[in-house]
């Protein structure tokens, strides 16, 4: 056997490493968790990577999963060796295609990073939901446990479908195996091109289509033939699993690794033994060598080939000394009699039985358990629980383990304090901020001792639901043998909290072991850290013996130019105090790999990281441990006391990250959770504040209504009102004229603002004397939080003002609205959530929102808390989140429903005229509800109406009843972006468009996938590089405005907040106003946009002012009326493209990467700028003179 | 006509010579400006901190956000090479010296010496005919005197020096307490030209945003003063080469630093003004004015108007103010 490269890396590039050395295409949609295999396949193509046969795959991007698995049908059937990755509801979409694949015995392998559905709730996190849902399609599934099985059986599929032309689909677990990082062997070109002979390649390729040989595939058939044909496959199916075992033991011989279609793993005569599949199955190889150490007869089957099911070979495994079976499914089907795997586990048993041949004595007592839902934790206490209730005499059937289930009561009881992991095993658990850059220095550390020692190594990372001010855990195993704990860190020797400001809120160390070792930074000196720590702190590390280091970590980053970066600092002290490494060595592989992974970025940056890693070790200090606590800081509570009982019953558990400790009883059992609950949160994430200065105030609005967070805020009020007011609570005379001798203020919520900045960069107010300062001027939060927080709640206490006396069409007016969308999760400085914000300002009270997967909901429906929120009457959006591809349609079926409801009321008013009386129902009928006043007097009216239907004892009163709430205006809103707008959902929301329906359609058009990571969508600008565009995309955005246009009843508008605020708010409440079909085209500055986020609004005006999106509105009610209903809102290009693109990475990127190709790419863009700008200028000149001659006809007329 | 100079030891074959400006940062630009006669061209400035900020910037946009959310681990692509600072300006002078048979100089911009050797190195690897080093350095801090600055430009010098083998010149500022004194020493440290002088661009303040703002005027012929009066009082005090960089627009212009001892003069403002086609003009016009005024060379009128050459040396001294102030005329 050949030397092979041992390589630190995770499940997704093992399985993209194969799949994209053996094949020829791949056409792929980005999901988490899989998004990243077809990245890695991307940019291995984009740099000439080759594949085994000697040629770069092509990898392409679809719009949907749907549509990948069309091209990867079509690539197969014309005779290319085609792949893709996908999970969830990717794969869910793709089951159309693998019927067809299946039905034609067509040789692929789908890979699969396996993760939960969308059912209550979306989650990312893995279990098998989705691959069980596709067992009925004729693949084959095949399960990897590890990332060195990932790699491995990626390769035995492609030999197997090639050998057996029974399409694949390989799986493992979705972020557990996808996204763990661990010490694994390489396999060699050589090993792929012994388990590929050309024979097969030539076979698969021989039975594409083509003319020179033509035939026929994809009839429709008939009664008569059509069973037949489908039973032809059987053969094929039949002789699967045996071409598998032997393409596993063709992979033994070549490697040394042996894998069978069912491996049988523990005691030899065990009684009692568990069947499962995936990266539990590691977790229970570990635990069984534990147990069988202690003298327990446990074993388990681990299942590789689940499809086709060989129960030949499964009745093959079992040892003959079995009594008792636990089959573990990762899944869950409501209603059925068991699990999938507990389904067909039976039906082996039993029809073996039938047939005779069972190994064992008499049937086995066999029970089903559901574990590990949306990567649930499953550790080795809770293998052991499955043991010892197997160890019953009448064990639980349909149970669950890792919750507690008070509600059905299926939940098995398992002790926390069970361990099995060895002192050998090196525990390191990792504190950090994202944007400290944590998990790219213990990802580093983990290659560092993965490669550049003996010792095998394993990195799991968990992240936040949150992406500003995103807390990170990173949990580091190495020591001398294979790792097999696929489950978190719960007692670790080290554990690092890189940001003193955790130490408030969470508690660390409640996994470290005695005896272990804590890293600290903190700003504090060695005599003055220990009293700043809160007193349970003090009390564990007092109490566990243990050793407490600390460096002012930001200082020396700060120093070396590092910035908020402290990773590489808190990396050297790591290594420094764990002594894997000796001190020099260590640090001398620190700076070789900063070398690798920086050096294409330039050598400046490597020399600051060298810098930061030398200046390192002369500020890390040992801490004496004093004998007693001397703290009398305590850790602050959760939430609030004032919190609804919910939030502080259920949401503040999941909020101090006790989520798995909650029982079921305590979840709606519907998914329906309240809303405002962001409030309650208070994240204190920001190191600045902006703080008001009313003497320099212009009250002009603005910076209220580019705040991303709804964290600014701005009320106009009576004097009265300031009665009881903290001494620092600041108010001015209100400067307008609709509010004579009322009050103003600006108030920031202290402990939601995010600091982002984007509020002081828009502020337009100079201080006289002193012109750096604005009206609003960051200033550091910490010294002034307390100060704040109580003029924040006095502010919260101030009224509304009364919504009927607002302009809501101008700037000033809008931002006295209450935002009913506050302290988003998004990222600070997001681009999207200002048109969200003003959207709940301008119609809160009345809207429905449906909302496309994407950033926009994970910051709008994430648990633990949603920002969608209510005002003082209890009114606000009702929101909701189907799915990615069908949000539009979604919304339509709301609309449907408004429409069909508020039509049955008004036939149910006029059919009880002489009950309620004819001017009551006349009113109710003819309410002009087009302004906020007409709103509010006809919600009285209704009130009316419901309280003299109460007293109407009819059945009509009854049904009127139900429905009277609908003859009050409601707003549809339909949001999402890009990829939902013009990639995914494309076609229903042509749909819907083309209804003539009043629904309102925002995109959040960020001009790539955010959510996901950045990938191209249709939206992306021509010259931008995105994934998928590595190369700079070289086709212009598609002009969704245009195309919703031709229809001459969809109001359209295309919007940039930071290019005009008074064109985007106009826009907004004209499509409101329109009855019938509007989209608005909001321009979304973006993370991924690699900006300065807290100038987001400048490049949202640069980007206008270059004409790369111009701005315009079409009003076909305008039309109507004879006037031009088109108006080009942003003028002519001021700026050329290259000036606009240098000051974006997305852009700018390519001209270091790929200069020729990026200047090739900005002549092309300024072109069809230039273009764009002639015609819609001339689109506004044409619809002014068909306007006009409108007119002339009417003069006639 | 002969108008060959010599120039930090490169023979040249007219003294008109395109400085350091963006018209260097397209080839095909450089191209046209050879075919109209420029004897050398002077690229655009390689600048030490846009090297660092460059590099800083991309890293810093490349990972933001990055390894913070489950779903999005990255933003951007994977790039395994990036052509950064150097490496484009290094692989643009190699493509200039390809597509000329004309010297090309290579510039550095920036205020530390320990950042600059390695890039010396590598434009020297990369095939330029010589290294023009502009000290930009706006010495704000009061606690560094006229001494400490005086040594930052010589400790840059020598270090450069002993470094590349190629001939240095150092684009100087005009505001030394000594200039005299500077020239000379910069020339005993090795200097194989200066180049006088560098026009700092002066911020404005835009009254309406309240901002201070960067402004870009171009030179005027007036401007030229400065450095005429400089070069005819250093030359032949100094072995190293004299360049009249500020000023430069007609034929007139060079004629007159030629006289005071310039061994070239740097267009800048006029091209950008007027464009490529202005050196063949200008250099047309030279020609025609020497044949008028009977002379046979350049040489022959380098320094022939020199402090050391003229009637009056004090006319390039103090006297020379009084005098021209007397002789302003006041108009009411």
């Amino acid at each position: 056997m050949s030397e092979r490269k041992k390589i630190t890396i995770d499940g997704n590039e093992a399985a993209a490493f194969v799949a994209h050395k053996t094949n020829e295409v791949c056409a792929i949609y980005p999901i988490t968790p899989s998004s990243n295999m077809g990245e890695w396949a991307d940019a291995w193509s984009a740099v000439g990577r080759k594949n085994i046969w000697n040629t770069v795959p092509t990898v392409v991007e679809l719009q949907s999963e749907g549509g990948a698995s069309g091209a990867v049908h079509g690539a197969l059937q014309s005779g290319s060796l085609t792949t893709t990755f996908t999970a969830s509801q990717g794969l869910l979409l793709m089951i159309p295609n693998m019927y067809k694949i299946a039905g034609e015995l067509t040789s692929t392998v789908f890979h699969v990073s396996a993760r939960s559905l969308a059912c209550q709730a979306l989650s990312i996190f893995g279990d098998h939901s989705d691959v069980m849902a596709v067992r009925q399609t004729g693949f084959a599934l095949l399960a990897s446990s590890s990332v060195q099985e990932t790699m491995d059986q990626a390769l035995i599929a492609q030999a197997a479908t090639l050998q057996s032309r029974v399409p694949f689909l390989h799986f493992f677990d979705g972020f557990r195996t996808s996204h763990e990082v661990m010490k694994i062997e390489e396999l060699l070109d050589s090993d792929m091109l012994a388990m590929l002979p050309h024979e097969l390649i030539d076979a698969h390729r021989k039975r594409g289509l083509t003319p020179d040989k033509p035939v026929l595939r994809g009839t429709a058939q008939n009664p008569d033939v059509y069973f037949q044909g489908r039973e032809t496959v059987n053969p094929f199916y039949e002789a699967c699993p045996d071409m598998v075992q032997k393409a596993m033991d063709h992979f033994a011989q070549l490697t040394g690794r042996q894998y069978n279609l069912f491996d049988y793993i523990g005691h030899p005569e065990a009684d009692r033994i568990i069947i499962i599949m995936g990266s539990g199955a590691d977790t229970a190889t570990e635990t069984i060598d534990y147990l069988t150490a202690q003298g327990e007869k446990v074993g388990m089957i681990k299942v590789h080939l689940f499809r086709p099911f060989s129960v030949k070979h499964f009745i093959g495994a079992i040892p003959a000394s079995v009594k008792k079976i636990a089959v573990l499914d990762r899944t869950k089907e409501p209603g059925s009699a068991g699990e999938p795997l507990y389904q067909d586990i039976l039906t082996a048993l039993a029809e073996t039985m039938t047939t005779g041949g069972l190994p064992t004595a008499g049937f086995p007592h066999v029970i089903g358990g559901r574990y590990g839902l949306s990567s649930k934790e499953f550790t080795p206490s809770m293998v052991k629980a499955v043991y010892d209730e197997l160890k019953k005499d009448n064990p639980k059937n349909h149970f669950t383990i890792g919750i507690h289930d008070d509600v059905s009561h299926s939940s098995l009881e398992w002790d926390p304090a069970f361990s099995t992991e060895p002192d050998s095993v090196f525990r390191g658990m990792f504190y950090g901020l994202g944007a400290d850059g944590t998990v790219s220095a213990n990802k580093d550390s983990i290659k560092i001792i993965g490669e550049k020692t003996d010792n095998y190594a394993q990195g799991y990372f968990v992240y936040d639901s949150k992406k500003s001010g995103s807390i990170t855990t990173s949990h580091l195993r190495f020591g001398p043998k294979p790792i097999r704990s696929a489950y978190l860190i719960t007692s670790a020797q080290f554990v690092a909290c890189h940001q003193a400001v955790f130490l408030e809120k969470y508690d660390m160390l409640r996994s470290i072991m005695p005896g272990g070792t804590f890293l600290l930074n903190t700003p504090y000196s060695r005599d003055e850290v220990w009293n700043t720590l809160p007193r349970k702190v003090q009390k564990q590390i007092i109490d566990k013996k243990l050793r407490f280091f600390a460096i002012d970590g930001n200082k020396v980053a700060e120093a070396t130019g590092m910035g908020q970066r402290v990773n590489r600092i808190m990396q050297t002290c790591f290594f420094a105090i764990s002594g894997i490494l000796p001190k020099e060595e260590a640090i001398e592989k620190i700076k070789t790999s900063i070398k690798k992974t920086y050096g294409a970025k330039g050598d400046k940056i490597v020399q600051m990281n060298y810098v930061a890693v030398d200046a390192t070790l002369e500020d890390l200090f040992e801490v004496t441990i004093p004998a007693t606590v001397t703290s009398t800081l305590e850790l602050a509570p959760t939430v609030s006391t004032n919190a609804p009982a919910f939030v502080q019953d259920v949401t503040s558990s999941i909020i101090a990250g006790y989520g798995d400790d909650l029982p079921v009883s305590k979840f709606p059992v519907d998914g329906t959770y309240p809303t405002a609950t962001a409030q309650w949160e208070k994240r204190n994430i920001a190191l600045e504040i902006p703080e008001f200065d009313p003497n320099t105030c212009i009250q002009c609005g603005k910076c209220a209504m580019v705040c991303p967070h709804a964290t600014i805020r701005i009320k106009v009020y009576e004097e009265q009102h300031l009665e009881g007011a903290p001494a620092t609570f600041k108010s001015c005379d209100y400067k307008g004229r609709e509010y004579p001798g009322w009050k103003y203020s600006i108030q920031v919520a202290p402990e939601e603002c995010t600091g982002c900045g984007v509020c002081v960069d828009i502020c337009p107010a100079k201080n006289k004397s002193e012109v750096r300062l604005k009206a609003i001027n960051m200033v550091p939060q910490p010294p002034i939080r307390e100060q704040e927080r109580a003029n924040w709640d006095f502010f919260l206490g101030i009224p509304e003002v009364d919504r009927r006396t607002v302009k809501v069409d101008t700037i000033k007016g809008s931002q006295f609205l209450q935002p009913l969308f506050e302290f988003s999760g998004a990222c600070s400085g997001c681009g999207e959530t200002p048109y969200v914000k003003l959207v709940s300002q301008l119609f809160g009270d009345r809207t429905i929102i449906a909302n496309a997967t994407g950033c926009s909901s994970i910051y709008g429906g994430n648990l633990p808390t949603t920002p969608w929120a209510q005002d003082p009457n209890g009114r606000g959006p009702a929101w909701s989140n189907s799915l990615f591809e069908d949000n539009a349609e979604f919304g339509y079926g709301f609309r449907l429903t408004i429409d069909k409801q508020t039509e049955a009321a008004r036939e149910l008013l006029v059919a009880m005229t002489d009950d309620l009386g004819g001017d009551t129902v006349r009113a109710l009928l003819d309410a002009d509800q087009s302004t906020e006043a007409g709103i509010f007097d006809q919600r009285a009216r209704v009130a009316d109406l419901k309280v003299k239907l109460a007293s109407i004892a009819k059945p009509l009163s009854q049904q009127l009843l139900s429905i009277a709430d609908f003859l009050v205006k409601k707003s549809v809103w339909i949001m999402g972006g890009d990829g939902w707008a013009y990639d995914i959902g494309y076609g229903g929301l042509d749909h819907v468009l083309a209804s003539g329906r009043n629904v309102n359609v925002l995109v959040l058009d960020t001009e790539v996938y955010s959510n996901t990571g950045g990938q191209m969508s249709k939206a992306t600008q021509i010259g931008a590089v995105a994934k998928f565009a590595a190369g700079g995309k070289p086709i212009a955005k598609k002009d969704l405005g245009l195309i919703a246009m031709s229809y001459g009843s969809v109001y359209v508008a295309a919007v940039s907040m930071g290019y005009s605020d008074i064109q985007t708010l106009r826009a907004i409440v004209e499509a409101e106003a329109y009855d019938g079909p509007s989209i608005i085209i909001a321009y979304s500055h973006c993370i991924a946009h690699g900006i300065d986020m807290a100038r987001g609004m400048q490049n949202q005006k640069h980007i206008v002012e270059s004409g790369m999106f111009p701005l315009y509105r079409y009003n076909p009610a305008l039309a109507l009326e004879g006037k031009n209903p088109f108006k080009l809102d942003s003028k002519a290009p001021s700026i050329s493209v290259k000036d606009f693109t240098s000051t974006e990475t997305r852009f700018s990127m390519l001209f270091k990467s790929n200069p020729a190709e990026a200047e090739k790419l900005a002549v092309l863009a300024q072109e069809h700028v230039n273009q764009k700008y002639r015609y819609l200028s001339g689109l506004e000149k044409m619809f002014a003179e068909g306007a006009a001659a409108t007119d002339a006809l009417k003069v006639l007329a | 006509m002969d108008l060959t100079t010599t120039y930090m030891g490169l023979t040249l074959k007219n003294p008109l010579v395109p400085s350091a400006s963006p018209l260097s940062k397209d080839i095909g630009t450089i191209k046209a400006m050879e075919d109209a006669g420029a004897s050398a061209i002077v690229m655009y400035s390689l600048f030490e901190e846009q090297i660092t900020h460059d590099q800083k910037a991309l890293d810093h946009f490349l990972t933001a956000g990055a390894e913070s959310f489950a779903e999005a681990i990255s933003y951007f692509p994977v790039q395994t090479d990036y052509n950064l600072g150097p490496d484009e300006y290094l692989e643009h002078i190699h493509i200039a010296k390809a597509a000329t048979d004309i010297p090309i100089i290579g510039s550095l911009n920036g205020v530390s010496a320990g950042g600059w050797i390695d890039y010396a190195r590598k434009i020297e690897q990369a095939g330029a005919d010589g290294l023009e080093l502009n000290v930009y350095y706006i010495p704000t801090d009061g606690k560094y005197d006229a001494a400490a600055i005086e040594n930052i430009y010589l400790e840059d010098l020598k270090l450069i020096k002993s470094s590349i083998k190629i001939p240095v010149a150092m684009k100087l500022s005009p505001f030394f307490s000594s200039m005299s004194s500077m020239a000379a020493k910069l020339d005993a440290a090795g200097a194989d030209a200066l180049v006088m002088f560098n026009r700092f661009y002066q911020p404005d303040f835009d009254l309406d945003k309240l901002e201070v703002v960067p402004s870009l005027n171009l030179s005027t012929s007036a401007e030229g003063r400065l450095p005429l009066r400089w070069i005819a009082i250093l030359y032949s005090h100094i072995k190293a080469s004299m360049a009249a960089t500020t000023g430069v627009h007609t034929h007139i212009d060079m004629l007159k630093m030629l006289m005071a001892g310039a061994d070239v003069t740097m267009m800048c403002s006029a091209l950008l003004h007027h464009g490529v086609p202005h050196i063949r003009k200008t250099l047309a016009d030279l020609e025609a004015w020497m044949t008028e005024h009977e002379y046979e060379s350049v040489k022959q009128m380098k320094g022939s108007m020199s402090q050391r050459n003229v009637a009056e040396p004090a006319a390039f001294e103090r006297a020379n103010y009084m005098k021209a102030l007397q002789s302003w005329k006041i108009t009411v």
